[in-house]
């Protein structure tokens, strides 16, 4: 086995995301890569939910077109995912709950022998698929025991009767590779922002960034971090303005909608350099759009939110490990930089769940604020070369910290004047080249695939796995740009010189990178853009990329 | 380092005969009994809206968050969230508090921030050049509404009252001995305190004569008696002419939401720990 992809459904309601990742800690105990994929509408009970795990030998962040096992925990994951079936696709069922073509499990009747609750069904599934795909019992108790230690004995007692009732289609050898942390995107970048240095975490939730105020509450719960759900996001943002104005280190989270609430604020930062930080999770828009979906048509959104001009920071990382490395860089630059920091993520990254690979949390230098002057009263907006002024926080014995929405002089009282307001812009405008700078040396830009290839896959965001693995099996190059603001015009030049042809990939309806590039006199030849709400599977963007060859 | 007096260089613009020097002065004179009672000046940090009242982040020589429209409890909450040994305090406007940022209020009673919150209630916008708030009469003529207003104005006491507010206060610029230690009240009480300030607005709105007339000191009233209180609210509907109480209508003591929460500090190796303690429970 090298490649195989296992489809759990169910009812919404029934724990399928939860079974998913059960499916996916088997066989990361085994030694293998995996990606899971979850799918569900946006209701609580009742609707079809279903999970796609693929595990492989080497590292993948995407899905193929077709399944080789289904997990059927009811007969709607039979008949609604025909077209993700293949000829030998095998299919092992709820025999209580659906009928049809593969292997039933009586999972009512095991329950009732082993007098279990009707939850642990589940269980009795997963036993019978690692029966059928050989992977070995003391892995499914192994995986158990870590992860649903209640009721432990029971529901291994009724995962044995599942094991038993299948026979074995597939043969999973173990890799022997220690198993990795498996992590959703949100819990990747809920630890990047814990080793940045986070104090306080504000969010109303919001798909698909809830879960990340949820993990953070969890974390909570026996730690030392402060974390709120206000009134709207508007209350939010502000919340952090004044956790931040007061020294903590603070992020908040939403999605587009929630954004569009919290962009006065976000141009409040730009203007009192209150170092705020927001995880954006993108989904499809407009408006409510598709709530439980994903996209990524809120880049330019990104760039531009808030009125007037100033300096911040969008990074879109592409998978896990980097929105763990770049969740963290982005607070600690927020902070060196006084800017307000974008995490822009989406309903795939933030849902997706995958192993965090070494290396994932970066150095962070030490905070390097100027140091206020000896003397002379505080000015919180003191004028230096860098753009960056000392920043103190309350309390500072004999000193007043004034910080000011309005256009103000150094010591954050407000004024009108003509000749001030163009040297607080002139010090803004620095604190952008010094993030420019800072961003620069931190591989704001990643190559992957073959060098020196004649044609380019450029893509920015979640589409990083499936490029990556498209790349390297047609033999050609990828470009991905991590850091969007400032734009890395320099980095994205040299990475794109010598090739060729140059196809974007993003799973919006216009190409908003491509704008992007077009705007920095950088060509990019042909896109390929999906926006119906799901991510690119791997045979789909190659078939869609032979297209525009 | 210099003693810090409490008041700024900066140039003051509030129109003559304005109630925000009123508000002003009783402000100072309350944050320097805290300062003589030993609250240490620099632990006092004010938030301001957008309006002729938030002028104040400019004139008092204190910490300021000088916010956006609507926007001050929140940012306050925050502040208080990061440090409890803070005392934050809102100067907010009626447009602030009761139009664009309402919301706020409403949570900061639900949740008994330990903030204190004065609004300039002048029942106009002056720095839009007159147009109507929350707390303007039926029938104000301004420049939105040039025959005349067809909305009551609600009652931000009783608002207030059944919101959970744990201080509730009213105070006026005509009485200026009896708004500062109303102010200090505020600003003493654990949890969150909110104190509507009639204000006169010398160019839009200058109902003096009318806060003369009708208003009077409260006496006799039992702070602690909720139904008293939601009487005494109710006495007056910011729209009629009838008898206008001033002083303390409501006071409870209740659990402050900012202590809830934990806040001793981490070291960083103490933070890897809890990311290596997660990651194990991953894998």
């Amino acid at each position: 086995m090298a490649d195989l992809s296992v489809l759990t459904g169910g009812r919404a309601g029934d724990g399928i995301n939860s079974a998913g990742l059960l499916v996916s800690h088997l066989f990361n105990r085994m030694g293998y890569s995996t990606y899971m994929y979850f799918d569900y509408p946006s209701l609580i009970k009742g609707g079809h939910n279903f999970t796609i795990t693929r595990a492989a030998d080497t590292p993948i962040g995407a899905c193929r077109e077709r399944v080789d096992v289904v997990l059927a925990l009811n007969q709607d994951t039979i008949d609604l995912h025909r077209d993700l079936m293949h000829d030998r696709t095998v299919v092992i069922f709820n025999s209580g709950k659906a009928a049809g073509d593969g292997q039933g499990v009586p999972v009512q009747d095991i329950l009732k022998e082993e007098q279990a609750p009707a939850v642990m069904g589940n269980s009795c599934m997963i036993g019978a698929l690692a029966g059928a795909t050989g992977i070995p019992f003391t892995v499914v108790e192994e995986v158990f025991r870590k992860q649903i230690p209640r009721g432990l004995g029971k529901n291994l007692a009724v995962a044995r009767k599942g094991f038993a009732s299948v026979k074995q289609v597939h043969r999973v050898e173990p890799r022997g590779q220690e198993p990795f942390p498996l992590l959703s995107g949100n819990e990747a970048i809920g630890l990047g922002l814990l080793h940045g240095g986070l104090d306080a975490y504000v969010a109303y939730p919001m798909t698909p960034t809830s879960n990340l105020l949820h993990f953070l509450a969890g974390v909570a719960e026996d730690y030392p971090l402060t974390v709120v759900h206000p009134e709207n996001e508007i209350s939010v943002i502000l919340m952090a303005h004044g956790l931040a104005y007061a020294g903590k280190r603070t992020a908040v989270g939403t999605s587009g909608g929630g954004f569009c609430l919290m962009t006065e604020s976000f141009s409040m930062a730009g203007t009192n350099e209150v170092p705020v930080v927001v995880v954006m999770g993108q989904r499809t828009g407009p408006s409510t759009g598709l709530p439980t979906y994903t996209g990524q048509s809120d880049l330019h959104f990104m760039l531009h939110a808030g009125q007037g001009e100033f300096p911040r920071l969008v990074v879109a990382p592409g998978d896990i490990t980097q929105a763990c490395t770049w969740s963290a860089r982005a607070l600690s630059l927020a902070w060196s930089c006084q800017v307000p920091a974008i995490i822009l993520v989406d309903k795939t990254l933030c849902e997706g769940i995958t192993p965090l690979l070494e290396g994932a949390f970066p150095h962070l230098p030490e905070g390097e604020c100027p140091a206020a002057p000896p003397g002379g009263p505080y000015r919180r907006y003191a004028i230096t070369d860098s753009g960056i002024s000392p920043m103190l926080h309350p309390p500072v014995p004999g000193s007043a910290v004034k910080v000011n929405s309005y256009i103000h002089d150094e010591a954050g009282i407000t004024t009108e004047r003509g000749d001030v307001t163009v040297l607080l812009t002139g010090k803004r405008l620095r604190k952008g080249e010094t993030l420019r700078r800072e961003t620069g040396v931190m591989d704001p830009v990643v190559s992957f695939g073959r060098d020196g290839a004649a044609t380019t896959l450029l893509c920015w965001g979640s589409t990083l796995p499936v490029c990556r693995e498209v790349a390297g099996r047609l033999g050609i190059r990828g470009v991905q740009p991590v850091v969007l603001s400032p734009f890395p015009y320099e980095q994205l030049k040299a990475a794109l010189s010598g090739t060729e042809r140059v196809i974007a990939v993003e799973e919006n309806a216009l190409g908003q990178l491509r704008m992007l590039c077009a705007r920095h006199d950088i060509a990019v030849d042909a896109a390929v853009l999906k926006f119906d709400g799901r991510p690119f599977a791997v045979e789909e963007l190659e078939r869609r990329l032979a297209e525009v060859a | 380092m210099s003693p810090q007096t409490l008041i700024t260089d900066a140039r003051n613009t509030w129109c003559p005969g304005c109630g925000n020097f009123t508000i002003q002065f009783a402000l100072r004179n309350a944050i320097q009994k805290l300062v003589d009672e030993g609250v240490p000046l620099e632990n006092i940090v004010l938030v301001t809206g957008i309006g002729c009242h938030a002028k104040m982040a400019d004139y008092l020589n204190i910490n300021s968050f000088y916010s956006i429209h609507g926007r001050t409890i929140p940012v306050a909450t925050g502040i208080k969230l990061a440090n409890p040994d803070l005392t934050v305090l809102c100067c907010a406007g009626d447009g602030d508090a009761y139009a664009e940022g309402l919301d706020h209020l409403i949570f900061a009673a639900k949740r008994n921030s330990d903030i204190t919150v004065i609004i300039h209630n002048n029942r106009v916008y002056g720095l839009t050049t007159g147009q109507y708030t929350p707390t303007s009469p039926l029938g104000f003529r301004g420049r939105s509404t040039p025959g005349g207003t067809v909305e009551a104005p609600f009652n931000p006491l009783s608002l207030m009252l059944t919101s959970g507010a744990g201080f509730i206060a009213r105070g006026t610029t005509r009485r200026m001995k009896e708004l500062g230690p109303l102010i200090s009240q505020g600003l003493m009480h654990r949890g969150f305190a909110f104190i509507d300030v009639l204000q006169i607005c010398a160019s839009y709105f200058n109902v003096s004569e009318l806060y003369d007339r009708q208003g009077y000191t409260l006496s006799g009233h039992d702070p602690a008696d909720f139904e008293a209180a939601c009487r005494k609210a109710e006495e007056w509907d910011y729209n009629t002419d009838s008898p206008i109480a001033f002083g303390l209508f409501y006071r409870e003591e209740k659990p402050v939401f900012e202590e809830q929460f934990a806040h001793r500090r981490v070291s960083v190796a103490g933070r890897e720990e809890q990311i290596a303690k997660i990651l194990d429970a991953k894998r």
